[in-house]
């Protein structure tokens, strides 16, 4: 006996889910679009961004809205900085320097995080009540309506940013080609800095969410793995691909979760993703929106 | 003078293609093993050799993983899994059918070398980032498995111990003896290696790191020297967990988790892609890292923090450097100690002239 009650509450929890993870993936697409530099740091960015306001908040007692404030503001400041004494110096090297650098970049977030603000779990109290909203057979916690929220109201905003402002059709030139974007007038290293520093307001929004959701700590990084499976699938240099990527992998990790979870005895969810992202990569690697790269010699 | 090349005449092709074109060379290499097979042993304490134990074990870890991102320019975020695979396997075959450890560590390397080929497979067609996020998906899937897998993992706790591996009715227990035991194999890994890479295989492995659409223009098959480049160096990394296993007396695949991966990878950064001697310098530089930041907080640490601190900060502190240490090298010296050891010797070289 099939029961559509239970599978709707799958359904309905992995779209929310699914749209927080395209609020990360989208950090970690936006990078690789503007500079193609991939970033092996999504996670801890989400985290230290999460262990700042909960330090602003639990540490210091400053109001929400001045610790947003200051989580918004650091992340970009840490964003510009980063482009301008790492990333900078490894334009144009090989891949794997790329991956290890922000690799290594990770492993110093990781241990800044506990070394700054203590190694226990902290609470990122938000002012939403915990109660899940009850809709027929939808429960629905307020926190999780608030990150799907946030992650469309950003999808709209770099819709926008990318085909109408100025800036952005500008990154998108510097996206396309780095030396036409140069030859053009296009200060192509301020727009890798915009990059970095957009990266760091969505890692900020998503370690706001996600904290509060999980409480702070290192572990909080972990949902930086989940990025991959999402970016795979939707196309690495696609905004609205994090999107779709961000809902399949929420909903089939829900889904299986649910009907898997009771013969293996728990932790599907760590597994499932990767599966399926071993699929989009043999089946169609560049993701479904991504733009297939034709290599020359 | 004895250490130049300078007036050095070669009169025959043997000698010209001589391993050591020079004696001092020579005497280099027997005074090495002299100061490794019987100096280090007798002379230095049992906890310090099984810190030497222990850099042994990551020396053969590292020159594998050198052979498929340093010669063969392909990434692999899943060498911890590997490892993982290669000791479960050999610790099944040593508790069940009590295989002694000759037959349960090739079995351990090939088991490991097998699953190694089936990940790279992706190889062919995705290279770069993708093949790392593809390896990264092959190390998650591979610790899972082994995790919810009770025939693989024993059960409890994932984890199955062993017996000591026992050689000819003598028994290995001791760490002097776990020395002379896992030296036999660095040496078999180390020249392996060097044997490897001025071979055909080797030869191909470069050819398709340095461009690979080239290499298969001039006849090199990509994807069977791409699999061969996986399953050999997935063998190392079998064996390599193979060994911990022994040493530790224990197979558990917490010890095999993706931070060991990430460690193998900034063990070759650190010390050089493509060399073998940067390979080991950077084997023994991450393994002794963490215990010398630990040596020196305990010294030193007492005086500023309390005690319950100073755990944390050991572990917080062995990251931030371990990271660091990767982005300096990666920024400002991208061929590791290998390059800072090469700017020494060519110095010393022509010393005391500049050239």
């Amino acid at each position: 006996m099939f029961e559509w009650g239970f599978f709707g509450l799958l359904m309905s929890n992995g779209i929310l889910i699914g749209l927080m993870y395209s609020l990360i993936a989208m950090g970690f697409v936006l990078v690789y679009k503007a500079t193609d530099a991939i970033n092996f740091a999504q996670g801890e960015f989400v985290m230290i961004a999460g262990f700042v306001v909960a330090a602003a908040l639990g540490i210091y007692g400053a109001p929400l809205w001045l610790a947003v404030t200051v989580g918004l503001g650091s992340m970009i400041g840490f964003g510009f900085g980063l482009e301008r004494v790492m990333l900078r110096r490894l334009i144009g090297r090989p891949i794997i320097a790329v991956v290890m650098a922000t690799i290594g970049l990770a492993a110093v977030l990781r241990g800044l995080g506990p070394l700054l603000w203590g190694a226990e779990t902290r609470p990122l109290q938000l002012p939403i009540s915990d109660e899940p909203i009850v809709w027929g057979p939808f429960f629905i916690p307020p926190i999780q309506l608030l990150g799907a929220l946030v992650s469309l109201l950003f999808v709209g905003a770099f819709g926008w940013f990318f085909l109408k402002s100025r800036k952005g059709i500008a990154m998108r030139a510097v996206a396309d080609s780095q030396q036409v974007a140069m030859a053009m007038g296009i200060n192509v290293e301020r727009y890798f800095a915009l990059a970095w520093a957009m990266t760091g307001v969505v890692s900020a929004l998503g370690g706001i969410i996600w904290g509060s959701l999980l409480g702070v700590d290192v572990h909080l990084a972990l949902v930086g793995f989940k990025v991959f499976p999402v970016v795979i699938l939707g196309g690495l240099d696609s905004i609205p691909g994090a999107i779709v990527g961000g809902l399949i992998v929420g909903v089939v990790e829900n889904v299986a979760a649910g009907y898997i979870d009771p013969y293996v005895g728990g932790g599907t969810k760590d597994f499932i993703p990767y599966v399926l992202m071993i699929v989009a990569l043999m089946v169609r690697p560049y993701g479904i929106f991504g733009k297939s790269i034709i290599e020359r010699v | 003078m004895f250490h130049r090349e300078c007036g050095v005449l070669k009169t025959s092709y043997e000698a010209d293609m001589a391993l050591y074109p020079l004696p001092v060379a020579r005497w280099a290499v027997g005074a090495i093993a002299v100061f490794f097979f019987l100096v280090l042993p007798l002379v230095v304490h049992e906890y310090y050799l099984s810190i030497v134990n222990l850099a042994s074990i990551a020396v053969v870890g590292a020159l594998g993983l050198n052979i498929l991102v340093g010669y063969t320019g392909q990434i692999s975020i899943g060498h911890g899994a590997f490892m993982s695979v290669g000791a479960y396997t050999a610790a099944n075959f040593a508790v069940r059918l009590g295989a002694p450890f000759w037959i349960a560590l090739p079995a351990g390397g090939l088991m490991a070398a097998l699953v190694g080929g089936i990940v790279g497979i992706p190889s062919l067609r995705i290279k770069g980032l993708y093949l790392a996020i593809a390896t990264l998906a092959g190390q998650l899937i591979i610790e899972w498995t082994i995790n919810h897998v009770t025939f693989i993992s024993g059960g409890i706790q994932a984890s199955i111990e062993v017996p000591r591996p026992d050689l000819f009715g003598y028994t290995i227990a001791t760490q002097r003896q776990m020395y002379f035991f896992l030296l036999v194999f660095v040496v078999l890994a180390i020249v392996g290696t060097m044997n490897l890479v001025r071979s055909r295989i080797g030869r191909a492995f470069i050819a398709i790191r340095d461009q690979d659409i080239a290499a298969e223009i001039i006849g090199i098959n990509i994807f069977r020297y791409k699999l061969l480049a996986f399953a050999i160096s997935s063998f190392y990394a079998g064996v390599t967990g193979v060994l911990y296993t022994y040493y530790l007396g224990i197979a558990n695949y917490e010890q095999f988790q993706i931070t060991v991966s990430i460690d193998y990878l900034a063990m070759i950064i650190i010390g050089g892609l493509g060399s073998v001697l940067g390979s080991i310098f950077g084997a023994v530089f991450v393994t002794l890292l963490p215990i010398v930041l630990r040596l020196t907080i305990d010294a030193f640490g007492g005086v500023f923090f309390s005690p319950s601190a100073v755990l944390n900060i050991i572990s917080s502190l062995r990251l931030i450097l371990f990271g660091a240490l990767i982005i300096f090298f990666l920024v400002v010296e991208p061929e590791g100690l290998n390059r800072l050891w090469r700017n020494v010797r060519s110095y010393f070289r022509v010393w005391p002239f500049a050239y």
